[in-house]
């Protein structure tokens, strides 16, 4: 066995994750793109458990184990966060979200904004196409 | 170059290959399909690694559990079928530093590994790994079971915005809302 | 502490008390307008009261002090010792100290006393009443106490101090009338050009005192100084003496210092301030005497302030400006008298001038009083209207002019004679040329002296009336009296030179010591009556006559007219207003504005600019901190690749 082709492989899908987190302004293609790099860090520690001899067997399959729990809480969360902003901003381009402090009585950021200001969240971002044009 | 090799060829170009076009397609539920099938390949190079639990919880969690949020999130942000012209911004920086990464990772592993060849050690059965996990990280396995619960509990609370304000009570659940509105016509 | 002592002590404490109550009183009470009134009646009243007091109270322990005084006392105690350097509170009293005190004392009183009905009207027969009285009347006790420290002081400190509260009173005083728009910068002038002077007063002081361990004007006397040391204490001195005496180059302050009422102006150029330069010389006069340089440039600086203050009011308009040119002139001979080597011919001097010049002050006041105007070609023909006023005014300038009897005769008589003996005997401490300078630009000065008195009592007073005002009339009591009372020494304290007593007392004896005999003034008389009499009244004759001739000619003209170009020139008295300006006040202010713009570009700049280059940079890179998801993560990725980067090279080198 080589363990040449599978650290390759993971390397080369890390990059592409680094890649499609950059390059996606979909928020859900870019959480993709964070699966795609946990994956080849995965795929290195597995490889790696074949290669280095460590002092207990298998730790780099207990930590690919614990790597997938990680990635599935992630998910989870990261989510939840994607949809809260979709509810505030029908959008979920990441490279809309506004960073300064809005005026008072606008939604404050994603997560803690209010949806009970329904006249800010609507109003508050004119770029957002609204949700009943789609 | 044993068989294994040629598996491992043959899988890491499938996973390498989906995962380009995860990051390039203009399909936004595509990507979540090609995925599924890089997570897979990936899935089969851990079993010709012999980590057998670790691929069978890949294929459970990751394209059983994790790609079905995905989809699952892509339809309720209302993704279109189609192509989409707007998932990109300009690449150059992107392409940069992911190109860097991997081809920088890849050619230290190469340097570090060349064309050696190592015995695969026996098999992760899950009954190995379960009693390293129970005997060796226990702790590691516990602190886990807790981030899990909180990362429950926040996406709750996240998804649920009547939560945890302060002056809001059940009647503000209740309230017109427009981005809620189109949420539920979504649904 | 026996009588004199005490008196000398009380002299400049009772109007200082007096003006500190004074100042406690409200200068135009709150209140509704009847109260108003009836409360600054009652302010007025105290002030009136509190100033004569004050005065009276000086002028009666001058008096008996010159009377109880029969040698110098000296009396001090220890203030400050500071290392090698004493500082003592004392007096030093001696005859000269008790004469000079009484002249102020006088003037003060006159001066307070016609204050009252001067400025009850407002100056410049303005409706208004003056609102200020109180601080006013302070301000002149205030004034005259400070002169008392000053003619007492038996310390260089005490001295200093005395002479600076002048300075600050002076300021006040001239500024007093805010309704002139020339007062403050007036008061602003005195201020600053007597200032530069007094400077160099302070560090003369201060090289004297350190010299000699001690502020104590008779342990500096008494101390044996380097040449060097003396003559660069003396020559700093000077310049203070310069400042406060109005002598050249720092005389220009004083004429304008007219924009203050007129009784100050009396009080200003006949008693306190112009005569404290002269004063203090005489006070260390021993010291100028072993320092004959600086006596020199006493005796040039003379020679020309007595002309050009003598010339320069030959063509002035303004009744007031005339008197005051003539005081610089008038000064000018008692500082020749002192360049010359006679002191005590200074000391007379300055006492009758105190006398004639409060009293034609105060005549002129009375003038101003009743025509509402201070120009010359606005008046004539007074003497019909104000008899009394005419006649003392006569008094005034015959004496200014050194008409025989009157008191100027006999002390300007006095100083010609020392210059001359100067000047043709060799006698004095400085070289004869000094001598020749002084006596010749006296007299000259007498016949100019003569010609401007003629030409201001004609066109005050004798010809047609200018301006047709109904009834010029003689002022009322407060005004009349004081001017009455000051005609008397005007016309007779000049034949007090003639009593030994007085002659004695003038001469500045410091107590001698066996070490240090007094090498002061032979007892030399102070009135003279040579033969070279005749010269001076010859040329008094010659000034005042083709003043005369040229006015029976044309009753109606100036004779200033007969200056021809010059007349403005002398009006502008040489123009030295203008040459100070453009030497002094314009490079002064380039340079203020040169700092302030450098203060608020540079330094404001300075600590503006980096202020906000620092909110600038913490903008910055706030800007660059508020990164938008995906910039973000690049900049994480791409420091992440680096430092992986640069781990793999430094770790695969390694």
């Amino acid at each position: 066995m080589r363990p040449v082709i599978p650290y390759v492989t993971a390397a080369l899908l890390f990059g592409l994750g680094a890649y499609g987190v950059l390059r996606r302004r979909n928020a859900v293609l870019v959480l993709m793109a964070v699966e795609l790099m946990l994956n080849a860090v995965n795929l290195i520690l597995v490889t790696a458990d074949t290669t280095v001899r460590a002092a207990l067997p298998h730790s780099g399959q207990v930590f690919a184990l614990f790597v997938i729990v990680l990635a599935a809480a992630e998910v989870g969360v990261g989510l939840a966060i994607v949809l809260q902003l979709y509810r505030l901003r029908a959008s979920v381009a990441v490279d809309e979200v506004p960073l300064t402090e809005p005026p008072a009585g606008a939604p404050v950021a994603v997560g803690t904004a209010a949806a009970d200001r329904p006249e800010a969240s609507t109003t508050g971002h004119p770029g957002a196409p609204g949700g009943e044009a789609r | 170059m044993t068989g294994a090799d040629v598996l491992l060829l043959a899988l890491g170009a499938v996973a390498v290959g989906s995962g380009v076009l995860v990051v390039t397609t203009r399909h936004l539920v595509r990507a979540g399909l090609y995925l599924v099938v890089c997570l897979g390949a990936l899935a089969g190079d851990y079993l010709v690694l012999t980590a057998e639990l670790v691929a069978w919880v890949q294929v459970l969690i990751y394209v059983g559990a994790v790609v079905v949020l995905l989809l699952f999130a892509v339809m309720l942000t209302r993704a279109p079928i189609g192509a989409s012209d707007d998932l990109d911004r300009p690449g150059w920086p992107a392409a940069l530093i992911g190109g860097g990464a991997g081809l920088g990772l890849a050619a230290l592993l190469v340097d570090a590994y060349r064309w050696t060849a190592v015995a695969l050690p026996e098999a992760g059965t899950a009954e190995r790994i379960g009693g390293e996990i129970f005997r060796s990280w226990v702790l590691p396995f516990e602190v886990l079971s807790v981030l899990l619960l909180s990362a429950l509990v926040g996406a709750v609370i996240l998804s649920r915005p009547d939560i945890g304000r302060p002056g809001a009570g059940p009647s503000s659940a209740a309230r017109p809302d427009p981005a809620g509105r189109s949420t539920e016509a979504a649904r | 502490m026996n009588g004199p002592t005490l008196l000398g002590v009380l002299l400049p404490a009772v109007p200082l008390v007096a003006g500190l109550l004074g100042l406690l009183l409200p200068p135009s009470p709150r209140g509704p307008a009847g109260g108003r009134d009836a409360g600054e009646q009652r302010a007025r009243r105290a002030a009136i009261a509190l100033g004569v007091t004050g005065a009276a109270g000086a002028l009666a322990l001058a008096v008996a002090l010159l009377a109880t005084l029969d040698r110098p006392v000296e009396a001090s105690t220890t203030w400050v010792d500071l290392g090698g350097l004493r500082v003592t509170l004392g007096v030093r009293l001696d005859g000269a100290a008790a004469l000079v005190a009484v002249a102020v004392g006088a003037v003060a009183l006159a001066v307070q006393v016609y204050s009252i009905g001067y400025l009850k009207r407002g100056p410049h027969d303005d409706v208004d009443v003056d609102h200020r009285y109180p601080p006013y009347a302070a301000q002149i006790s205030l004034f005259t106490a400070a002169m008392l420290l000053v003619v007492v002081a038996g310390d260089l400190l005490l001295l200093l101090v005395g002479w600076e509260v002048m300075g600050i009173c002076s300021y006040l005083l001239i500024a007093h009338d805010r309704r002139l728009p020339e007062a403050p910068a007036a008061a602003m002038k005195a201020f600053l050009v007597t200032r530069v002077g007094d400077v160099g007063f302070l560090l003369g002081i201060a090289l004297l005192g350190v010299s000699a361990g001690s502020f104590r004007i008779a342990d500096v006397l008494a101390h044996d100084h380097s040449t060097g040391t003396l003559t660069a204490a003396c020559l700093l001195l000077l310049a203070g003496v310069a400042g406060k005496s109005a002598q050249f180059p720092l005389h220009t302050w004083l004429p304008d210092a007219m924009a203050g009422p007129t009784p100050i102006s009396a009080l200003i150029h006949a008693a306190t301030m112009v005569a404290a330069g002269v004063y203090a010389v005489t006070r260390l006069y021993p010291l100028f005497e072993a320092a004959p340089v600086a006596l020199t440039v006493l005796g040039v600086l003379a020679s020309i302030t007595l002309l050009l203050g003598a010339l320069a009011a030959t063509a002035q308009d303004d009744i007031k400006r005339v008197l005051a040119w003539s005081t610089v002139s008038q000064i000018g001979y008692m500082t020749g008298a002192l360049a010359v080597g006679a002191p005590g011919a200074a000391l007379f001097h300055l006492l009758t001038h105190a006398a004639f010049k409060a009293l034609l002050f105060l005549a002129a006041g009375a003038v101003i009083h009743a025509v509402g105007t201070t120009l010359m070609s606005r008046m004539g023909g007074l003497r019909r209207g104000m008899p009394v006023t005419f006649w003392c005014t006569v008094v005034g300038l015959g004496a200014l002019a050194g008409l025989p009897p009157l008191a100027g005769f006999w002390s300007k008589d006095g100083v010609l004679a020392a210059a001359q003996a100067a000047a043709l005997d060799g006698e004095g401490p400085t070289p004869a040329w000094v001598g020749w300078l002084v006596w010749l630009a006296g007299l000259a000065g007498v016949a100019v002296t003569a010609w401007y008195a003629t030409r201001l009592l004609l066109r005050t007073f004798l010809g047609t009336t200018r301006v047709p005002l109904a009834h010029p009339h003689d002022p009322p009591g407060t005004l009349r009296w004081p001017v009455v009372l000051l005609a008397v020494p005007a016309a007779l304290l000049g034949f007090a030179g003639f009593a030994g007593a007085f002659a004695d007392r003038l001469q500045p004896t410091p107590p001698a010591t066996p070490d240090h005999p007094s090498n002061l003034l032979p007892a030399e008389p102070l009135v003279h009556l040579a033969p070279s009499v005749v010269l001076p009244l010859v040329l008094l004759l010659l000034g005042a006559g083709s003043a005369w001739i040229r006015w029976r000619r044309d009753p109606a003209a100036d004779p200033a007219a007969a200056l021809g170009p010059l007349r403005p020139v002398f009006a502008a008295a040489f123009r030295l207003d203008d040459v100070q300006h453009a030497l002094v006040v314009r490079p002064a202010r380039a340079l203020a504005a040169t700092v302030r713009a450098g203060d608020e570009r540079v330094v404001d700049g300075a600590v503006e600019g980096s202020g906000r280059a620092a909110s600038g940079l913490g903008g910055g890179l706030a800007a660059l901190h508020r990164a938008a998801l995906p910039r973000a993560a690049a900049g994480v990725l791409a420091g992440a690749l680096l430092i992986g980067l640069a781990a793999a090279l430094i770790g695969g080198t390694s």
